[in-house]
Order: C-alpha cells, then structure tokens, then sequence
C-alpha cells in the first residue's frame, strides 16, 4: 500500500463514511479510511432498531440499513479501507502524519494532505457518576450490553435496572425485554427524560416499564454479580431525598448517562479543545487549530440524530477536498458548528392515556390528541403531519408497530444477521413475531432485504434482513484492503 | 507432605514464597480467591513508604526501610513498574512546622535518608499546584510509587518458576496440629505440613485462632479511593501526605505508575471483611480533603473509585506489640507462624517481609539453597510505552501485538493472550486488567469488554472445547458471571 495519501479518514462509521464520500465526489480519488472495528459503519451496526434517516433518505431504515447505504458507495467507489487498524497519533503539517498498527502491517505512519476525525464518541462510565457500592459483575453501558445483543447475540441478564434515560437506555430496555430479559424500571435523575417522546413511547410504555423521573441508584448491591440496587427519589437540587430508598433486586444494570466525545488522538495532535462541547474548536470550514486536521460527527459534539452527523460530515469531507486543492492560508474565526436545542423530554402530567398520544412516527413526537365524534368518526388534532394522523387512528384502533431484532445464522457460534418486520404490525402479534424470530436460523449468506420468515405471525408481513453478512468480516486479524 | 503451606497470595504470601523458593523446600500457597491480588493487595495507595512514619523500634520500621530500599533493585529483576518520585508531608498550620520536625527525626531514627524540611518557596518551586494554604513541607527523595498488583504478580509468578505451587479457589476451613505439623483442611481437600504461614490478610485472625488459645481480633480499616484520568496525572509529580489537621487525618493525592492521579484513602473501621463498597460519604469526603493539597483536583476527571480493607488488629495475642506488625511463631503453636496485621506500610514492606519470613521458616527447617534459582524475571511486554522499534519487533514476533483491545489504555491482543497464557495466568476480566491494564482506562472497559470476554472464551475453548464458553466467563468470583448461560431464545419471552 502506497504510504502517502492525499486524505485519510479516521473512523468508518457515519461521520468518516460520508466525509470520505464527499471528498469523493469532489475529486479527490486518493483516500484511505482507517478503522479500528472489522466493518464498515461504526456503532449503526449496532444499532438495529428503526429510526434513522428520516431527513436524509425521506424513510425510516434501521441502523444497518442507514450504514449500508453509504457502505455501499464506499465499496463501489472503491475507497480503500482498513480494519481492525488502531490510529495512535496524528500530527498536523505539510503532509500531515497519521500512525496506526495492526496484525498485518504492524506499526505504521500514513503521509496525507488532509485527515478527518470521525472517532465519534464513547459512554459515560459508572464511575464518572460516582454511583458508591461494589463493583461486580453486570454493570454495562447501554452500548456495551447493545453490543453483546445485537452483534454477539449474547445476553447479559435477565432482570435489569437502567439508569439514565437517554435514548440507548429507552431502545436497550426494550431490546432486552424482546429478547425475555424483566426490565423493572428506568430510573432518571433529571425531572424529564433525556430521549425522545416516541422511545418513551415504543420502548418504555408499550411493555409497561415504568419511568421513574428524579429518581437515581445511590447504591450497587452485590460482591460478585450485581444482586440489586438502592434506587432514591431526589430533590430539586438532584440531592437523594433520604428516607425515599427503596431496594430493587436486579442481576443487571445499564447506564445510559451521556456520552463524551472521543478526542485522545485530538488532544495529542495539540488541537485546541472547546470546553463546552468537549470536541476539538474549528473554524467554518470544520477544521480545527491544527492546520489540515478537520472533524466532524460526534467527534466534534455529540448529535442526538445520526443525519445530522451525516450531513456535517459530508461538509467536512467538501471542505477538506477544497483544502487539499487550494491549500488556504487563512484559518479564519472558530465557529462552533449548530447545535440543535435539544427539547427537555416532559410527558404531559394527567395525561389522558384514553385520548391523547405521542406520535412515534418521527424524533418530534407530537402530542396528538383523538375524539370520538358522536358520529363514530375520530377528530385528530395536535398533529402536524399527515403521518401523525395515521399513527392516531392506528393507535384508537389497532396499533402497529415494526419489529427489529437479530436471527441466527446455522453453524456460526454467536453470529446473527439483524432483521426487521417489513412492515408494522400488530402490536397484539409482537410476541409471537419475536417467537418466532427466535426460533429462525438461517443459512449464510444473507443480504438486505431477504425474506428471512415468510407470514410472520399470521400478520401478512414478512420478516427481512436488515444487514449483510459476509462482507468484511468480524474475524480476527481480517483486514480487508478495499482497493 | 509438604515442607510450608502458605495461606493467602497477597503481597505478603507472594513475597514469602519468592523467598522460600531460593531452597529446596515443597511449598503451597492456598488462596480463596481464584487470582493472585484479590484481597488489601488489590486496593491500597501503591505507595512505596520511604519509612519516617512508623515509630523507631517497631517491625513496621525496621521492615519499611528495609522494603522501600529494596524495591527499586526488585522492580529491575522482576519487571514491575515503579518509580522514585518523592514524598511530601504538607503542613498547613505554622504551628504544626514543630510536628514535621519530629517526623524527620523519626525518620532519621528509622535510617530513612534524604528527608528535607522545605519552606512555602521551595515547596511550591517543586510542586506549584500544592494549594497556598501550605506553609511547609517535609520532603523524603526516596518515597516512591509502584503497581501493587504488578508487585504481587511478579513475586508469585516469580515462586511459581522456581517450583511453588498456588492453588486457589482453596479456602482454608480448619486448621489441626499433628505429629509431624499440621494438617491444614481446605474446601478442596486436606494438605499435610511442616510449617504454616498464615498470611491471610483481614483473615489472618481467623486462621490463628484455628490454632492459638491466645486469640487475635482483626477489624478490617476500609479505605476509599477516587482515580482519575491520566489526562489530569500530571497535575503533581510528587506524592503528597497531609499532616493530620484539626479536621482529622487527611488523605494523600499522588500520581500512579500508570500515569493516573489518585486521591484517599478514608478510614473506617467496619466489621464486613468483605465490605469493600464506596459509599457517598467516602468519596465527598475524599474529594474535599484532597482540595487542600491541590485546589485544582478536576472532580469531573474521576473514572473509579474503589475502597480496599486493611488489616488493623484490635486485641494483640501474646508476643505481638499494639499498633505493629505480629510476625512471628504464634506462642503456644510451634511452626505456626503469623504474618498478620500488615495494614499500611505493607505494601512498602514486603519484599523485607518476605525475607524476613523466609528466615524464621528457615531457621526452623534448615533447608539447602537451590543451585538453580532463577531471579529474575520479564513481565508482559507494554505496548503503550513500548518504542517504536520495540513495538516493530514485538509485531514481528506475534503480529497480535499489532491489534489494539483495549483503546484507552492501549493494551492489545497481544499482551492479553500472554496475560492469558503465562504462568499463573489470568483467567478472569479482572485478572486481565490487572496484569495488562485493559479495562482499566478512561472508558471502564465499555469498548474493551465484550472483546477481552471473547478472547477468554477463545482459549478457554482450548482446554474445555464443550459447552458454553462465553457463559463461564468470569469478572473474578465464582458468581461474577457476565453472559447468561443459555441464549435468550431458551428462556420464554416477556416475562412478568
């Protein structure tokens, strides 16, 4: 491999996906995509459920499918990637300098023009938090037991308590509950939810799991395996209020309490760091003090939607390219890049569960309310889309909803391929859906759209294949050279 | 029959055993837990005392100089990080100066050299971010840190070379005396002895009264740490006691070997053995005392906390001195020999300890020295501070050194399999982590996890091919499992 590039990405999830493809659309043919896991699309992989690419693709895809369609491009575009490559340091300059080892090439330095950062970001880690107890076995990030789930088809327990209630916790409580795990509560120290209204919706409130607002663990149970926790009710000031104890048996708990971006190697490369949104200062063109080193995603701060990330980090890519032909001198002002508001999570207290309802239908989560008429027929008003509509009067009568989840693959220990129901279905045939999903296992190799379970249920929908397999391989030591 | 039996592969019992295994003895360490370094070895300060603390004349005197002096040539021989950084006392009342003063005699009574009475202008010449509340301070050169796991690992795998044998998983349940010894009764069987050590930590109590009409009451001291990211380790380059304050005793803040800041520990005497939960109160209060030597502690930095136990005996049997060390043959059992109350400085002590031991079994036994014994020996290679051409090499040799595992602190393939694989090797997460440092980074193993779970899984396989093998996955104790044993499918859905 040719040592010297003219961009080189860090990161294959989103953010590196679409900045590399951006760079690619710009002209710039001479690109090499480090990662450190064994595929391309970084944490989507594991991020099976439904939701993603509303903005971008004018449709809901699940994490897979949303990587698949930038994957896709990336390998028919022929840019080259390595795997399972660990970047350990980038300096800035004229070229810039990226080192990074793996099994096959060992330890190795990269000369590129440019380089994006896209290492995107990682969880908050129980001590962080300062939750005082033991320290056994089964205490998870939310991503970590995603991971074990989703990629593994591992579970890491059975009765769950999960702090914090940001997205990943909500999404994680019902993965584990489809799966069979007792998920007791979600338990959250703020007096409103830090997910969104249609998670609390479909992950929380379609399988009763109860949503304990200011609430916290102010203690882990257990020397070797988590035993339980000591769950408080706190004040206005988040301070335990005591005598609320109350004592929750559990063999498991996932944090879901923010995430920090991922900026070691930003912080080496002697980039200037801004405070609020822990991610590296740039300027308008994305790139930050250290001249050719450019970031974007949640390496930069922390996106609460993944096409926002995309669509950063197309901008990046571009202005790399540009950087890589015009070289500017100027650095010009910092910028921080838009933040989006993120809306305080509150359900309407007294709300009256017979008549009103949070569209799960995009991230806004209407509030919609719905009458019956005198006539039979429903009024629907608090909507603002003609999906909300729909979702309304499916909710009055009979509610859908899409199944996502993963089926195993025959003959390889531990492998799965993530699926969906192609469509929604009805909410009463979830358990027999999930039944039979569980049942399934089907022979390699699979691609996207599959019909992996014809009829699922009875419901009429199919269930189908949500990712590939066999394309870069999760083995160790596989690195797969794309060009 | 065998000639010693050690009980407990902590620090001390590590340690003794390296010593005896320069004879020709049969020697067994028995240890309840499944790894090396799972008791007070495991949680403490990793400070190499350079010894004014402890009062002229008693054991644990003699035996820190001793140690603390040793420990540098150790590190060399038997490949465990440690580093001379210096110590200092902070004093922040002028009329205390006179207390520091009386700490430097002692300590030159103790044979510690070096020590220093340092003004407000030179103190803060060689630490500037101690906070302006200091007046004075008393410098020890010779104070030092080191990995007490590292420390540990490298003794027992050390005796492991030279022909001891550890067994764990091996609780010591009672205790007889017999013709030729003892016979020491475990949960896994009944060993025949010459000679006992009774190195058991928080235990060591129980193990001596097994045996001693003269009875030893041991209440555990627990300690409680805050760890901090390496991000914020250079913060101070020394490590810094408090002298006690009208508040109470203070806590210390020090780099650790491994670049991180530490801050604690608390005392409280509590009566769970196993008691070694962080409680809201600890950490406050670790965290506001650590304010005083060094306003700009980041709060926000903290990865971990963790509390440890400390060995404190309450009611001295026979022969032993209040407040010291008791090592020695308990009175009434000849050959039974106490290693007990090795609260702090035990670590500091140790490798004096160890010779200190040998000698009393020695003189009982008069073993013959081995011809071979082999002193030294290499740790796992690490990556992280490895040089570029050492990094090239060690790639060449294995290419898994080439694919990094843990992120954070850098740890890869590589290290883990020979963590795995060496003697004494590890078999738990826990083990992992404190032979290599995967898990042990700023993420709390949240990437590393399901990867060092694999690896395990992996070659495991290779001695039990059938079953389950990610279920059998342990963190350290028999019940810290992570996987669930069947999948999910197995088990029904939607429960409740």
């Amino acid at each position: 491999m040719d040592k010297k590039k003219e961009l080189v990405v860090i990161g294959a999830g989103p953010a590196g996906m679409a900045a590399a493809l951006a760079a690619y659309e710009k002209g710039i043919r001479d690109i090499l995509i480090l990662e450190r896991d064994g595929e391309l699309g970084g944490i989507l992989n594991q991020c099976i459920h439904n939701g993603f690419g509303l903005h971008t693709f004018k449709e809901e895809l699940t994490g897979p499918e949303y990587a698949a369609r930038y994957a896709d491009r990336i390998r028919e575009k022929q840019i080259p990637s390595l795997f399972h490559t660990m970047v350990t340091a980038v300096r800035s300059g004229n070229p810039c300098t990226v080192t990074a080892m793996n099994k096959e090439m060992g330890l190795f330095q990269v000369k590129a023009e440019a380089v994006v950062l896209a290492m995107g970001c990682r969880e908050r880690p129980r001590g962080a938090m300062n939750i005082p107890g033991f320290r056994p076995a089964g205490i998870y990030s939310a991503g970590t037991a995603q991971r074990y789930v989703n990629i593994e088809g591992r579970m890491p327990g059975k009765e769950v308590v999960v702090l914090g209630s940001g997205d990943i916790g909500l999404i994680m409580a019902r993965r584990m509950t489809l799966q069979g795990a007792k998920v007791k509560l979600v338990a959250e120290i703020m007096p409103y939810s830090g997910g969104l209204r249609r998670n609390i919706v479909q992950c929380l409130d379609d399988y009763g799991i109860p949503l304990m607002l200011s609430h916290t663990v102010t203690k882990i149970h257990g020397k070797d395996r988590v035993e339980g926790v000591t769950l408080s009710e706190v004040d206005e000031h988040l301070n335990p209020i005591p005598g609320s104890e109350k004592l929750i048996s559990c063999d498991t708990v996932l944090l879901s309490c923010g995430l920090i971006p991922e900026n070691e190697l930003t912080l080496d490369a002697g980039a200037v760091m801004d405070e609020v949104t822990q991610g590296p200062i740039v300027n308008d063109r994305l790139e930050t003090t250290e001249r050719g080193i450019f970031a974007c995603g949640n390496v930069l701060h922390v996106h609460d939607l993944v096409d926002n990330v995309s669509k950063e980090a197309q901008q990046a890519g571009a202005y790399a390219a540009e950087y890589i032909r015009n070289k500017k001198n100027e650095w010009g002002k910092p910028l921080r890049p838009p933040i989006p508001q993120k809306t305080k999570c509150t359900l309407p207290r007294g709300r009256d569960m017979g008549s009103q309802l949070i569209c799960i239908g995009c991230p806004v989560g209407c509030l919609i309310t719905a009458k019956k008429e005198r006539d039979g027929s429903l009024k629907i008003t608090g909507n603002t889309c003609k999906k909300g509509e729909d979702y309304a009067r499916n909710e009055m009568t009979a509610p859908v909803r899409m199944v996502t989840s993963f089926i195993r693959l025959e003959g390889e220990d531990g492998k799965v391929v993530p699926v969906k129901t192609a469509r929604e279905i009805p909410k009463g045939c979830i358990r027999a859906c999930m039944e039979e999903i569980c049942r399934t296992v089907v022979k390699g190799p699979v691609k996207i759209g599959d019909v992996l379970i014809a009829n699922t249920a009875d419901t009429g929908v199919d269930v189908v294949a949500t990712g590939n397999t066999g394309l870069g391989g999760r083995e160790y030591g596989q690195i797969y050279h794309g060009a | 029959m065998y000639d010693v039996v050690i009980i407990g592969a902590g620090v001390s019992g590590c340690a003794i055993a390296r010593e005896l295994s320069r004879y020709r003895l049969k020697i067994v360490v028995l240890e309840k837990e499944s790894d090396l370094c799972e008791g007070t070895s495991k949680a403490n300060s990793g400070i190499a005392h350079a010894g004014y603390d402890a009062l002229p004349g008693t054991l644990k005197a003699k035996l820190n100089v001793e140690g603390s002096r040793k420990m540098e040539s150790l590190s060399k021989e038997l490949d465990f990080p440690y580093k001379k950084n210096g110590s200092l006392v902070l004093c922040f009342d002028e009329e205390d100066v006179e207390k520091l003063e009386e700490l430097k005699r002692r300590g030159e009574v103790n044979g510690v050299k070096g020590l220093q009475i340092l003004n407000r202008e030179e103190l803060f010449a060689i630490e500037p971010s101690v906070g302006e509340r200091a007046v004075a301070a008393l410098f020890a050169p010779d104070g030092g840190i080191v990995c007490p796991f590292g420390l540990t690992i490298a003794l027992a795998e050390n005796a492991a070379i030279n022909g001891v044998e550890f067994r764990f998983d091996t609780k010591v349940v009672g205790i007889q005396k017999c013709e030729e010894g003892y016979l020491v009764k475990t949960g896994k069987g009944e060993i025949q002895t010459k000679i006992v050590v009774n190195a058991a930590g928080v235990y060591a109590d129980e193990i001596h009264n097994m045996v001693s009409a003269h009875q030893m009451k041991i209440v555990p001291r627990k300690g409680e740490y805050l760890l901090y990211d390496q991000r914020v380790g250079h913060l101070v380059s020394h490590t810094l006691f408090q002298l006690p304050t009208a508040l109470g005793k203070g806590v210390l803040v020090t780099p650790t070997v491994h670049g991180n800041l530490l801050a604690g520990p608390t005392a409280q005497d509590i009566q769970d053995k196993e008691g070694i939960d962080t409680t809201s109160e600890g950490m406050a209060k670790v965290q506001e005392k650590a304010l005083l030597s060094v306003p700009q502690m980041p709060g926000r930095q903290v990865i971990t906390s963790f509390a440890g136990l400390r060995a404190h005996i309450v009611q001295m049997p026979e022969g032993g001195r209040e407040g010291d060390f008791l090592i020695g043959e308990a009175a009434d059992a000849a050959g039974f020999i106490d290693v007990a109350g090795m609260e702090s400085p035990g670590l500091s002590c140790a490798p004096a300890t160890g010779e200190y031991t040998a000698k009393l079994v020695t003189e009982i036994l008069k073993p013959e020295k081995k011809e071979k014994f082999i002193g030294t020996r290499k740790g796992i290679p690490n990556m992280a501070h490895a040089s570029d051409e050492e990094k090239h090499r060690l790639i060449q040799e294995d290419p898994a050194y080439g694919n990094v595992i843990c992120r954070c602190e850098m740890v890869t393939e590589g290290e883990i399999l020979n963590a795995i694989r060496r003697p004494l090797g590890a078999t738990t997460t826990d083990g992992i982590k404190r032979r290599t440092r995967a898990g042990m980074g700023r993420c709390q193993s949240g990437f590393c996890n399901p990867k060092v779970v694999e690896l395990l899984a992996l070659e495991l396989a290779k001695k039990e091919p059938d079953g389950d093998l990610y279920s059998k996955i342990r963190k350290s104790g028999a019940d810290s499992w992570y996987l669930t044993e069947n999948g999910p499918e197995e088990r029904g859905l939607f429960h409740g």
